[in-house]
C-alpha cells in the first residue's frame, strides 16, 4: 500500500510499518479524513496513522511505537458511538480494532464465550443460534457496533432494563494498558482477587487501555416473550404507565417510549402498523417462564387500562414481534428521510419524572426552533430526544449546541445524570462539572491515572482538563469548549 | 455527610467500623488507628424507582426490613448484624445473585469522605448512568481502603413470589438444564441445592421436574462455612461450591491466589493516588482476600 506520508510523520509510520506490517498501517489523507470523526456530530478531529492490528502482541506494538513518538493513543471499534469518544485529536495514532474480530471459545456449559473485540454485537448473537444462549447487550446499532466499543462504552440497549448494561456481562478482559504492557483484569470464574479492576476499565472510552480478548457471560434465551405494543393519547399516561408497572414489581425485559413524530416517521418506514393517531406508544416485552409472563401480561394490561391506554397489541408470533421491533430499532434510519441532520441526545431522570421533563425538553428544543422527536429506554428512565435539523442552513449548529445543554440542565435539574449509555467523550466533558464537584472529578482523574499516569490513551475525553482538542475545539464557538 | 468527614478528619490513620462481622478480612487494621462510623437509618425508600437512599451504618436487617413493606429486596450479603457499608466494602455476592445479580451492580451512587477528609460522590442516583468513571464498581471490595463510604444509594429488586429450595443428586449442569434462571445453585460434591424462585406457578413447574429427578425440597441453603476460595476445580471435603460465582465456602482458611505483578501495580497506583499516606483503614489490603 503506497501512501503520500505527511511531513513529520514518516518515521512514525515507517515504525509502525515495521511494528505490524505494510498492509495494516495506512496514513494517506482519506482514511485519516475517515479516521477523523465517529457517529457523532462532532466534526473537527485530525487521525495521525490509522493501524488495524490483528492481535494483541500487534496492538501492544502500536502503543509502544506511539509512547516512544510521543504520540497519543486513540482505541476505535466500528466507529458508532455518539459522544466523540473516537474522535482523534491532535494527530494520535489511530488503533482501530475491526480486523481483530474472532469469536475465540464457546463454553456453552458455563456460559461465557472468549471473543475479540471487533467481533459486531450482532454476529455474536446470531453465532450463538441453536445454542439457547445468547450475548445481552444490544444496543441499537448492534448491526454495526463491536464488544470492543460496547465494553468502552458499557452500553445498554432496550433489553438492559431487565438483564443489565454490559458490565454485567463481563468476566474477564485481556488489555493492553496504555504503557503497552498486557494484562488479564477480572477472571472468567468468580470475581478477580483485589480491586474490581475489570469493573473499573469497563466505560473506560478508551482512555484506560485497549481491550484484546474479552470474555463476556451468556444469557440464556427466555422460554417465552411477549411483546405488547400500547398507544395512549397523551405522554403523560404512557408515562404514568411506565410508573405504575414498576411500582407494581415488574422489571420488563424491555419498556420503550416512541412518541408522535416518531411513530409517524417509523411508520413510513417499515409499515408496523403503528398506530398513527396515538401521541405516544410503549413497547412492553415481558419474558421468563410461562406462568410470571401471563400474569405480567395481565398486570400490564391492568395498568395501562388505569392510564386511558387506546389499543393494546399482543403480538401474535415471532414475525409481528419482529415487525413491532424493527421500527424501535431503525427509528433513526427513518427519521432520516426528514432532515439531513440528527443529534441524538442521551440523559438519564427518575422514571417517576419522565413526562414532566419531556414536555419541558420539548418546550426548550422548539424554542430553538428546531424539530424534537422521542425515542426512548422509559423503563430506566434514559431519555433520547433527537434533534432534527438541515446543517447547512446558516446559524443551525449554534441553536442545536443551545438546545443540548438545556436538555442536560433540565435532566440535571429533574435529578438526572448526564449519559445513559452514550457516554461522555467529547460531547458532554464540559458538563461534567454541572454533575460532578471537583472533588468527584479528582477521584475520578484518581482512577484514570491509576491505569494511564502518562495520560497518551485517548486524552482530552471523559474529564474535563482545559486542554484544547486541537482544531474540534477550534471549530467550536460554544460555551465551555463544547462541541456536540 | 459533612459530620461524618468532619469525624474522619484530613489526617491520622482512621478505620471505619461496620458490623465487625468479618473483621479480620484482608489484614488486621494497624494499632493505633482511630476508629470511626458511619451514620445510620434509611433515607429515603421509592419503591416505584426501585432505589433506596441509605446511610452506611445500617445494618442490613433494618434495610430488609424497610425494603419488604413493599416487596422489594437489594442484591447485599453478609452475616447477621451486617452493616450496609461493610457488605459493600467486603463486596461479596449474594448466593441468589443469579437472581438479585452483583453487589457492584447494586451500588448506583456513594458518597465518601477521602482520605484528604473531603467528601467525594461516585455514580449518580439513577437506575442507568455511564457519565463518567466507574468508581462504584471500584469501591465495592475496596475494603474501604480508597474511600470510607458514607451514604449510598442502591438498586432494590421486586422480592419473589415465591421461594423453593430443593437437594438431590442432579448435577449442576443438569439442573441448569432443566430450570430457566435458577436463584442459586451449591453443589457439595455429590448433592446439588438449587433455589428456585419467581411465580408460585413457574416454581412449581421446575420443582416438578426436579423431583421427578429425585431432588427433594429442603428448608433453605445448607450452612455455609466460614471462608471463602476460588473454584479451581477440585472441592476439598466438607466445602460448598456456589456454581455461578465460582467461589468455594470452606472450613480451612486459604491463601490468597498469586496476582499478576502489571495488574498488582495498577492497584498500588490506585491506592497511592485515592490516600497517598495509606491513612484510610491501614493494614487492610484486598489483594489478602483470597475470593
Amino acid at each position: 500500500m503506497a501512501h503520500d506520508v505527511p511531513a513529520g510523520t514518516g518515521d512514525l509510520y515507517l515504525d509502525l510499518v515495521e511494528a505490524i506490517g505494510e498492509d495494516r498501517v495506512t496514513v494517506g489523507g482519506g482514511a485519516r479524513h475517515l479516521y477523523s470523526r465517529d457517529s457523532s456530530i462532532i466534526e473537527g478531529g485530525h487521525s495521525g496513522p490509522v493501524c488495524f492490528p490483528d492481535s494483541t502482541s500487534q496492538v501492544s506494538a502500536c502503543v509502544r511505537v506511539a509512547l516512544a513518538h510521543g504520540r497519543d493513543f486513540v482505541p476505535r471499534g466500528a466507529g458508532t458511538g455518539l459522544s466523540g469518544g473516537a474522535v482523534p485529536c491532535n494527530d494520535p495514532v489511530v488503533i482501530a480494532t475491526t480486523r481483530m474480530n474472532r469469536i475465540l471459545e464457546v463454553d456453552q456449559e458455563r456460559r461465557i464465550a472468549w471473543v475479540e473485540p471487533g467481533v459486531v454485537n450482532l454476529d455474536l448473537t446470531r453465532h450463538l443460534v441453536g445454542t439457547g444462549l445468547h450475548f445481552a447487550p444490544d444496543p441499537s446499532s448492534q448491526q454495526a457496533c463491536t464488544i470492543g466499543g460496547n465494553l468502552a462504552n458499557n452500553s445498554g440497549g432496550p433489553h438492559c432494563l431487565a438483564y443489565g448494561v454490559t458490565s454485567a456481562h463481563v468476566a474477564a478482559i485481556e488489555v493492553v494498558l496504555p504503557d503497552a504492557s498486557v494484562v488479564t483484569l477480572g477472571a472468567e470464574v468468580g470475581d478477580g482477587v483485589g480491586y474490581d479492576l475489570r469493573g473499573a476499565f469497563v466505560g473506560g472510552e478508551g482512555t484506560l487501555g485497549i481491550a484484546t480478548r474479552i470474555a463476556v457471560r451468556l444469557t440464556p434465551d427466555p422460554p417465552v416473550v411477549r411483546t405488547l405494543l400500547l398507544d395512549f393519547g397523551s405522554i403523560v399516561d404512557a408515562a404514568e404507565t411506565v410508573t405504575g408497572i414498576i411500582a407494581a414489581g415488574i422489571v420488563p425485559a424491555a419498556l420503550e417510549m416512541m412518541d408522535q413524530k416518531v411513530i409517524v416517521a417509523v411508520e413510513q418506514f417499515v409499515n408496523a402498523g403503528y398506530p398513527l393517531k396515538a401521541a405516544a406508544v410503549l413497547i412492553v416485552e415481558l419474558d421468563g417462564l410461562p406462568g410470571g409472563v401471563e400474569r405480567e401480561v395481565e398486570i400490564v394490561e391492568t395498568v395501562a387500562a388505569q392510564n386511558s391506554v387506546g389499543e393494546v397489541r399482543v403480538a401474535a408470533d415471532d414475525a409481528e414481534r419482529d415487525l413491532i421491533w424493527k421500527g424501535r430499532k431503525n427509528a433513526f434510519g427513518a427519521i432520516a428521510h426528514i432532515k439531513p441532520g440528527y443529534y441524538l441526545h442521551d440523559t438519564v431522570v427518575p422514571r417517576t419524572r419522565l413526562a414532566e421533563v419531556v414536555a419541558k425538553v420539548n418546550e426548550a428544543v422548539e424554542r430553538h426552533d428546531l424539530i424534537v422527536m422521542n425515542v426512548f429506554h422509559a423503563g430506566d428512565g434514559n431519555l433520547h430526544p433527537l434533534l432534527v435539523f438541515d446543517p447547512r442552513e446558516p446559524g443551525t449548529m449554534e441553536r442545536v449546541h443551545a438546545a443540548g445543554e438545556e436538555i442536560v440542565r433540565i435532566s440535571l435539574e429533574a435529578g438526572g445524570v448526564l449519559s445513559g449509555e452514550h457516554g461522555i467523550g467529547l460531547e458532554k466533558r464540559g458538563f461534567m462539572p454541572l454533575l460532578y464537584s471537583p472533588d468527584d472529578l479528582a477521584a475520578q482523574g484518581s482512577l484514570r491515572a491509576a491505569f494511564d499516569p502518562l495520560g497518551h490513551a485517548n486524552p482530552f475525553k471523559v474529564l474535563p482538563t482545559g486542554a484544547s482538542c486541537g482544531d474540534v475545539m477550534g471549530l467550536a464557538e460554544v460555551p465551555e469548549g463544547v462541541w456536540v | 455527610m459533612q459530620s461524618f468527614a468532619s469525624e474522619v478528619g484530613p489526617s491520622g490513620p482512621v478505620c471505619v467500623v461496620g458490623g465487625e462481622t468479618r473483621w479480620g478480612l484482608g489484614g488486621e487494621s494497624s494499632a493505633g488507628t482511630r476508629t470511626v462510623r458511619a451514620p445510620s437509618g434509611v433515607e429515603s425508600f421509592d419503591p416505584s424507582e426501585m432505589t433506596v437512599a441509605v446511610w452506611a451504618g445500617t445494618r442490613l436487617e433494618e434495610l430488609a426490613a424497610a425494603l419488604m413493606e413493599s416487596r422489594q429486596e437489594v442484591a447485599l450479603t453478609g452475616p447477621s448484624g451486617s452493616t450496609v457499608g461493610g457488605s459493600l466494602a467486603v463486596g461479596w455476592n449474594s448466593t441468589r445473585s443469579l437472581r438479585v445479580g452483583a453487589a457492584r451492580d447494586a451500588l448506583l451512587q456513594a458518597e465518601c469522605v477521602g482520605a484528604g477528609g473531603m467528601v467525594f460522590k461516585a455514580g449518580g442516583p439513577t437506575v442507568k448512568n455511564v457519565s463518567g468513571y466507574e468508581l462504584c464498581r471500584l469501591l465495592v471490595g475496596s475494603l474501604g481502603t480508597l474511600g470510607l463510604i458514607g451514604r449510598v444509594i442502591l438498586r432494590t429488586r421486586p422480592l419473589p413470589e415465591r421461594s423453593l429450595w430443593l437437594s438431590g443428586n442432579l448435577s449442576p449442569v443438569e439442573v441448569s438444564r432443566f430450570c430457566y434462571r435458577p436463584s442459586s445453585i451449591l453443589w457439595d460434591g455429590s448433592s446439588t441445592h438449587v433455589c428456585l424462585e419467581g411465580y408460585g406457578t413457574d416454581v412449581d413447574a421446575e420443582a416438578t421436574v426436579l423431583r421427578d429427578h429425585g431432588m427433594l425440597e429442603i428448608a433453605g441453603p445448607p450452612d455455609l462455612p466460614p471462608n471463602r476460595d476460588r473454584w479451581t476445580g477440585v472441592l476439598p471435603e466438607g466445602a460448598i461450591l456456589d456454581v455461578p460465582l465460582g467461589v468455594v465456602h470452606l472450613g480451612a482458611s486459604v491463601n490468597p491466589p498469586d496476582v499478576d505483578p502489571g495488574v498488582r501495580a495498577i492497584g498500588e497506583r490506585m491506592k497511592s493516588n485515592f490516600d497517598p499516606d495509606g491513612r484510610l483503614n491501614p493494614g487492610r489490603d484486598p489483594y489478602l482476600v483470597p475470593a
